[in-house]
């Protein structure tokens, strides 16, 4: 039998790397403001990912208490965006972000 | 086994974060974003994190997506949106461009300084049958010793949070006109 291969450092690192890339790629595509948000989360979970891993090599706990503040900002920030998004999309039920440019001044 | 999880919970987690970007139905959007979300508490759990792992299910799976729905039914925009329009010419290629860019870059970073990451810290203390709270204990003991500066300001930051999303969200009552 060959030798177990168990799964690396790097191995989850890069996984983080792709899931980051997909929320960006999700930011910049959709126009729907609620699914641009849903990306963001996305982007926020694959740095969690990265932190904890780095706790796991650093053997530092510190890492993961890193995690546990950026859960509770997320939380902050989801309450804030879905406020704006209710109160945006109250006046315009269509509205994407693009017809956000007119808040231009 | 590891390389079995390992695997299992990658593609979840790849999955559904594709389908968060690609499904035309918010709702949808939204219950891919649950299948992202358990497969990165998967990784949790395989890397010690088991607190994290539990709060990532009740914070992010439970309540923040749970938010995201009750939004989507709210507002009524549970419909799905053709996707095949593409109102800026070249953006879709574009973003594809910089999320492969991003992908190399980040890739080719993890690659090159593999050796560079020093175990360094004090230790992770392992759960185990014979200690079950040990990763808590651990956790409790960073947040209240080492940074209960930063947790104590965290509450300030969610009042802020809510109070002004009472204010943006609020309808505000008509005033009396100011009778002449």
């Amino acid at each position: 039998m060959s030798a177990v291969i168990e799964p690396t450092t790097s191995w989850f690192l890069i996984l983080s790397a792709v899931l980051f890339a997909v929320g960006m790629v999700g930011v910049m595509v959709r126009r729907n403001p609620l699914v641009m948000f849903m990306c963001i989360e996305l982007m926020l979970n694959a740095v969690n990912l990265s932190f904890v891993t780095f706790a796991r090599a650093r053997a530092d706990v510190g890492g993961q208490t890193a995690v546990f503040f950026v859960l509770v900002v997320a939380a902050a920030e989801v309450t804030v965006g879905l406020g704006i998004i209710v109160s945006i999309m109250r006046r315009r039920t269509e509205a994407t972000a693009d017809d956000l440019s007119v808040l231009k001044g | 086994m590891e390389l079995f999880v390992f695997v299992a919970a990658a593609l979840m987690a790849l999955v559904g974060s594709v389908g968060v970007v690609m499904r035309n139905n918010p709702v949808h959007a939204a219950m891919s974003l649950v299948l992202t979300l358990f497969g990165v508490a998967v990784l949790f759990v395989q890397q010690g994190a088991h607190f994290l792992a539990a709060v990532q299910i009740i914070v992010y799976a439970g309540a923040i997506v749970v938010l995201f729905l009750f939004v989507i039914m709210l507002l009524g925009v549970d419909r799905a949106e053709n996707l095949r329009i593409e109102p800026l010419a070249g953006q879709r290629a574009v973003a594809g461009a910089a999320g492969a860019a991003m992908v190399g870059l980040l890739t080719a970073a993890v690659l090159t300084s593999e050796s560079a990451v020093l175990e360094d810290g004090k230790g992770l203390s392992a759960t185990t049958l014979d200690s079950p709270d040990a990763n808590i204990r651990q956790l409790a003991e960073s947040i209240f010793g080492d940074n209960v500066f930063a947790f104590e300001i965290t509450s300030v930051l969610l009042l802020v949070a809510v109070v002004g999303t009472v204010i943006l969200a609020r309808r505000l009552p008509k005033q009396p006109e100011a009778a002449a």
